[in-house]
């Protein structure tokens, strides 16, 4: 039976070190494929103005498209390119929910995500994302220093 | 031209103290010119009904609310809980994530909203009519929840998609394609004169009284001073959002506004505490008021009609301001935002109203004559003599300072961040209103903007009476037509509450989450 890894990347360092930290272990495991997750931080109970929801839908295309080529692509073809198996998603959302969510969804083993040293003034009072997921995750988490 | 604009406003604000003097006889030619031009349009809105001194357009929106709240069969209650459903996102589609929430939706049409009608509206209703007003605003915010519901229901069923992935929507969309759709004549004449007053609102309600009442605020806490000064202040900043396009000022605006409703609302929640004993009476005085005046300008009459009026200027149900600016929500269920629309009057006039009614009859601003029992008049006889013979804003003011000493200086931070908030949202409502009677391109949208910006240190400096008499009338004047408009549409929203609530009770639709 194949077993699949949920990454979650960031667009920074920390999430290469995430995704080098996954090839290894597909590469132990054997039969291994792998979702590279990016999520967008969003709320649904955000507040807007008038202007910005109207621009919204087109703005939320323009988000997932940078992502995907920014972040996305990247990481599936150096996967690829390594002879592994790999698809991508973007979501917005909670990241900490949002990467759980999509680990229950697509049956993964678990969820690597690398512990991120750009914490700003909310990451402090409310707690970063990577210690969200690991408090609330439905299946274990990796976190890579 | 930007940089110039700016340079122009920096000048004229640093020889602000030289022109001082100046300044009040600027005022008063301001206001002079204003109240001759907007008198023969306010005298036609506020028109009385042959024969009596009730002014038909109270009466256009009364029955208008009542035939959409009979006719939807008491939507505003039988899909109540549902509509707190949809706002907390439960029938939302994971897939839509990063779209237009039904929250956002809701929260951005409150911040355009909830504001001044909610404390200088209701100071001035509570000043001419009474604590019986209170009664018939809070009425008129329940029948209200179903003329909101039918046009917001209409203004997502209507918008426009654009390739581009951004949406418009609104009265002129729904009145010109919706009639349409029937096969009736006359939705595009609807829809351009809808345009013209909903232009006129933006500038009225949407802005000069906010500017106004924003300046009667400031000026109470550091003194008197003219009012065109705050008015280029304000309409410097303005400009800098809306023509400048410095998104981060709204976007501070709009997060801190939510907070300041909510401080304001804890204040008054405070006082009506601390003053438990005296909400029993208060409510007395309310419901006594409603149907007898208590002796107040107008009596009973006058409690309805102040009533209805503040409340329907501070909710705007039927007004279809709010259907601009529900129309952007991401949902294949047109109704749903119409559900979630009902909320907002309630919200809006029922909770946040009522309120500050009790805070102003509790705190004893309102001068009654102890051995009556009833209000003593003001000089002129057209409303009740308070303490220091305050009005408006001024009177909400000093009636949370006889409970919370300092709040006077948060309620006029809240005041001006209320005011921004609401400029903002209406500038929006009129540009998009602008756009549909001239097209869209950046040249046509910066003559609207700088239209607004002057009408800004007009507002400001014209008195509160010609600003509030216009503004009324120019916001009534869209519902004129709106409502209008509804009444030949809302067969459509039967259609579509007909279709989705068997579909909800058949399990058709159902929740995302439980």
């Amino acid at each position: 039976m194949t077993t699949r890894l949920v990454v979650g990347l960031d667009g920074h360092a920390s999430g290469e070190r995430a995704l080098d930290f996954a090839i290894k272990q597909a590469r132990l495991i054997g039969d291994c494929d792998l979702v590279v997750a990016y999520v967008i931080e969003w709320s649904p109970f955000s507040f807007q103005t008038a202007e910005e929801n109207a621009q919204r839908h087109k703005r939320r295309e323009e988000e997932i498209s940078t992502v995907m080529s920014r972040v996305i692509d990247p990481a599936v073809n150096k996967l690829e390119g390594l002879g592994l198996k790999a698809v991508g998603k973007v979501r917005h959302g909670d990241v900490a929910d949002t990467l759980n969510a999509i680990a229950k969804e697509q049956k993964a083993a678990q969820i690597i995500v690398a512990r991120s040293s750009e914490g700003g003034f909310s990451s402090r009072i409310f707690g970063s994302s990577t210690f969200n997921l690991v408090k609330a995750a439905d299946l274990p988490v990796t976190v890579v220093q | 031209m930007t940089r110039t604009m700016m340079a122009a406003l920096g000048a004229a604000l640093l020889a602000a103290p030289a022109a001082a003097q100046e300044g009040s006889t600027l005022d008063a030619r301001v206001n002079e010119i204003f109240a001759q031009t907007t008198g023969p349009f306010v005298n036609f809105i506020f028109a009385p009904l042959y024969g009596t001194d009730f002014p038909w357009i109270v009466m256009w929106l009364v029955v208008a609310a009542t035939v959409f709240t009979l006719y939807f069969g008491f939507v505003q209650f039988r899909y109540f809980g549902h509509a707190i459903r949809l706002v907390k996102g439960d029938y939302s589609d994971p897939d839509d994530a990063g779209e237009v929430s039904h929250f956002q939706a809701l929260a951005t049409a409150l911040s355009g909203t909830v504001g001044l009608g909610n404390i200088a509206g209701v100071a001035v209703a509570v000043g001419i009519g009474g604590p019986g007003a209170t009664f018939w605003m809070i009425l008129a915010g329940l029948l209200g929840m179903a003329s909101k519901f039918t046009e917001c229901t209409l203004g997502v069923k209507y918008r426009n998609e654009y390739e581009d992935g951004t949406v418009s929507g609104g009265p002129m969309y729904y009145l010109s394609k919706g009639f349409r759709e029937l096969g009736l004549p006359g939705g595009g004449v609807l829809a351009v004169l809808f345009s013209i007053f909903c232009i006129l609102g933006a500038l009225g309600g949407g802005n000069m009284f906010q500017a106004n009442q924003a300046h009667a605020q400031i000026s109470g806490i550091v003194g008197d001073y003219p009012g065109w000064i705050t008015g280029l202040v304000f309409a410097a900043v303005v400009f800098m959002v809306i023509v400048g396009g410095i998104k981060s000022i709204a976007r501070v605006t709009e997060k801190i506004v939510p907070f300041m409703g909510i401080l304001y609302v804890g204040a008054a929640l405070i006082i009506l505490i601390a003053e438990y004993d005296k909400i029993g009476w208060a409510f007395g005085q309310i419901f006594e008021g409603a149907f007898s005046g208590l002796g107040v300008a107008g009596g009973l009459v006058g409690a309805l009609i102040q009533g209805f009026k503040r409340a329907a200027f501070s909710n705007e149900a039927g007004v279809g301001s709010a259907a601009i600016a529900h129309s952007a929500v991401k949902t294949k269920e047109p109704i749903t935002e119409g559900f979630v629309s009902l909320l907002e009057p309630l919200i809006d006039t029922v909770v946040i109203c009522t309120m500050t009614a009790l805070v102003i009859t509790i705190s004893g601003q309102l001068i009654m004559d102890p051995q009556t029992g009833r209000f003593v008049l003001d000089e002129a006889g057209t409303a009740i003599a308070t303490v220091d013979g305050n009005t408006g804003v001024a009177l909400t003011s000093a009636a949370f300072a006889e409970g919370i000493g300092w709040f006077p200086y948060v309620l006029a931070v809240a005041v001006v961040l209320f005011a921004f908030s609401t400029m903002i949202s209406w500038s929006y409502y009129g540009l998009k209103a602008w756009t549909y009677l001239f097209g869209e391109g950046r040249t046509k949208e910066l003559v609207f903007k700088l239209i607004f910006c002057v009408f800004v240190v007009i507002g400001a400096a014209a008195n509160l009476g010609p600003v509030i008499d216009f503004s009324d009338a120019a916001i009534f004047a869209m519902a004129v037509v709106n409502i209008l408009g509804l009444y030949f549409l809302m067969k459509i929203v039967r259609r579509e509450l007909g279709s989705y609530g068997k579909r909800l009770r058949t399990g058709e639709i159902v929740a995302y989450k439980n």
